[in-house]
């Protein structure tokens, strides 16, 4: 097969609009803190791209997508460094004509993102370095085998297909990640919240967002770089790239009004924080269906998530769990309802490669395999992140004191002030 | 020599200035304040969570003043600062011994 070149441009710049998003995410998620941990919050999001980007060159790449364990659960352990994958075309369950490293760096973004998005839960306590750490070893045993199971469609020679993921191989679908990003990343945030524990003072005293502009900014970011990371997953500049694209704009409309509407009918108010968390919430939804389900269905399932998520926020007072930023009220239910919807709108009328779901005459057969993949999903990251974040504590501690927690970790962690404005009456302290 | 204090509604800023200029005070303080009175806070909602904010931003005047010029400056405080509701603020005036101008070392009401 020729390299095609309209392909391989596209998914060049969907790598780098998927790359903005953890950037953007450092915004949204730093001024949703208050400002003496505004900077630790942006900083944990900026050093997971450092971190995670090294590991994909040496091991990580392999680790996910390579084929040569012949194994469901792994790709290969290898230490080649992609010196192999120079000048090779991208083979998962068939040839596209689109360089592997192309495809690798797309998706690196993915595994860049992903343990970003888990800081959230931890927000104004974390030790910076033992978050290294945890990012290191998370990637290494969770993120880069689940990439496996969910989007490794294995190495295709005439009829053998060779080392399939799990959940790949069994017709579960997941188009841009739903279950290996979203789920994956919510039960492990919803895992270290319970590790590192409460904030002192949560729920007595007012954290409020420290910079509601910059949330939005943040959100505007990720939603602008999440064309990316949908219409992207097509690896194609195709039809299918332009129904996730649309998709992917409709659910965040849907969700961004389901969310606010939920809000002004119980608190009173349509909230700015209330439209951007929708937003990222219709976002997060559509991700795994973009491609499989109508452009009619993905409002309705943007709708849907927008208002059960601005509903799931508030689980965390009932169960007492101080997930901060709320990844598992966003993340991991956004992620679930995006992935079981599409057991009920999938239509292989819409997309060949994807299947009818209980809608479209298809039974409960498609939605019983979604099930399936959200269940392992969120139970493996959460055991195994409960472990590593467990041994971290256990050693190296995860938490800092409560003086510097008090204080500030941008001042402790890393000796420096975001505003030089922010006093004790401005809301800095 | 008396210090007016004033505390007022920020939205009252320019109403109070305007007042105070027209009849002839020349130099006031002004600075942003915060605090808690019969006023009593609001409450904020962040994704569903109510947080009281029980401290209110206010400003605050001061002004020194000879003593004769006390009664017109607090007549035109309270006039431009009023709305009627609850929050509209304090005044309130102190004792001073000393006043003096730093640029020429004059002393007394010569420095006001």
């Amino acid at each position: 097969m020729e390299l095609d070149a309209g392909n391989t441009a596209w998914v060049l710049a969907s790598s780098a609009l998927v790359l903005l998003m953890t950037p953007g995410l450092a915004l949204f998620y730093g001024g949703m803190v208050r400002a003496k941990s505004a900077l630790n919050m942006m900083m944990m999001s900026m050093v997971t791209i450092g971190i995670v980007s090294v590991l994909w060159v040496i091991y990580g790449f392999k680790l996910a997508f390579g084929y040569e364990a012949n194994s469901q659960w792994y790709g290969s352990i290898s230490l080649s460094g992609l010196g192999d994958a120079v000048g090779e075309l991208t083979n998962n369950g068939g040839v596209y004509p689109i360089p592997l490293l192309v495809f690798a760096v797309f998706q690196l973004m993915f595994a860049i993102i992903t343990p970003a998005l888990i800081s959230g839960a931890i927000a104004d306590r974390a030790k910076f370095l033992s978050w290294g750490v945890f990012v290191a070893i998370w990637v290494t045993l969770v993120y880069f085998p689940v990439a496996h199971w969910v989007f490794s469609f294995g190495n295709k020679d005439g009829d053998t297909v060779t080392g399939a993921g799990f959940l790949a191989s069994r017709g579960v679908q997941d188009f841009a990640g739903g279950t290996a990003v979203h789920i994956n990343a919510g039960a492990a945030a919803l895992a270290l919240a319970i590790i590192l524990g409460r904030r002192i003072g949560w729920q007595k005293s007012p954290m409020r967002p420290h910079s509601l502009p910059l949330v939005l900014l943040g959100a505007a970011l990720l939603w602008f770089g999440w064309f990316g990371f949908n219409a992207g997953s097509a690896l194609a500049a195709d039809g299918i790239a332009a129904l996730a694209f649309i998709n992917t704009q409709v659910a965040t409309a849907g969700a961004l009004l389901g969310w606010i509407l939920v809000e002004k009918i119980r608190d009173g108010h349509f909230s700015s924080l209330g439209a951007a968390s929708g937003a990222v919430a219709g976002l997060v939804a559509i991700t795994p269906a973009c491609a499989f389900v109508a452009p009619w269905a993905a409002v309705v399932i943007g709708f849907i998530a927008g208002g059960i998520c601005a509903l799931a926020v508030g689980l965390k007072y009932r169960f007492g769990f101080d997930d901060s930023l709320d990844v598992v009220g966003v993340h991991l239910v956004g992620g679930v309802i995006g992935s079981l919807a599409i057991g009920f709108f999938g239509s292989s009328a819409v997309n060949s490669l994807g299947a009818n779901g209980l809608f479209y005459g298809g039974g409960a057969t498609l939605l019983g395999k979604q099930a399936l993949g959200v269940a392992l999903v969120a139970s493996y990251s959460f055991i195994a992140t409960l472990i590593i974040g467990f041994l971290i504590e256990k050693t190296i501690g995860f938490r800092v004191s409560s003086d510097k927690e008090l204080g500030g970790v941008d001042l402790s962690e890393h000796a420096e002030s975001a505003y030089e404005m922010g006093g004790i009456l401005k809301g800095g302290r | 020599m008396k210090l007016i204090t004033a505390v007022i509604k920020p939205q009252k800023l320019d109403d109070v200035k305007a007042a105070l200029r027209a009849i002839g005070v020349k130099g006031i303080t002004v600075s942003e304040v915060s605090g808690v009175g019969r006023q009593g806070g609001h409450v904020e909602v962040y994704r569903g969570a109510e947080y009281p904010i029980d401290l209110l931003q206010k400003i605050r005047f001061e002004i020194l003043a000879d003593s004769k010029d006390v009664q017109p400056i607090i007549d035109a405080i309270v006039k431009s600062a009023a709305t009627g509701q609850i929050g509209d603020g304090k005044i309130w005036v102190t004792a001073v011994e000393e006043v003096v101008r730093v640029r020429t070392g004059e002393r007394g009401s010569a420095a006001i």
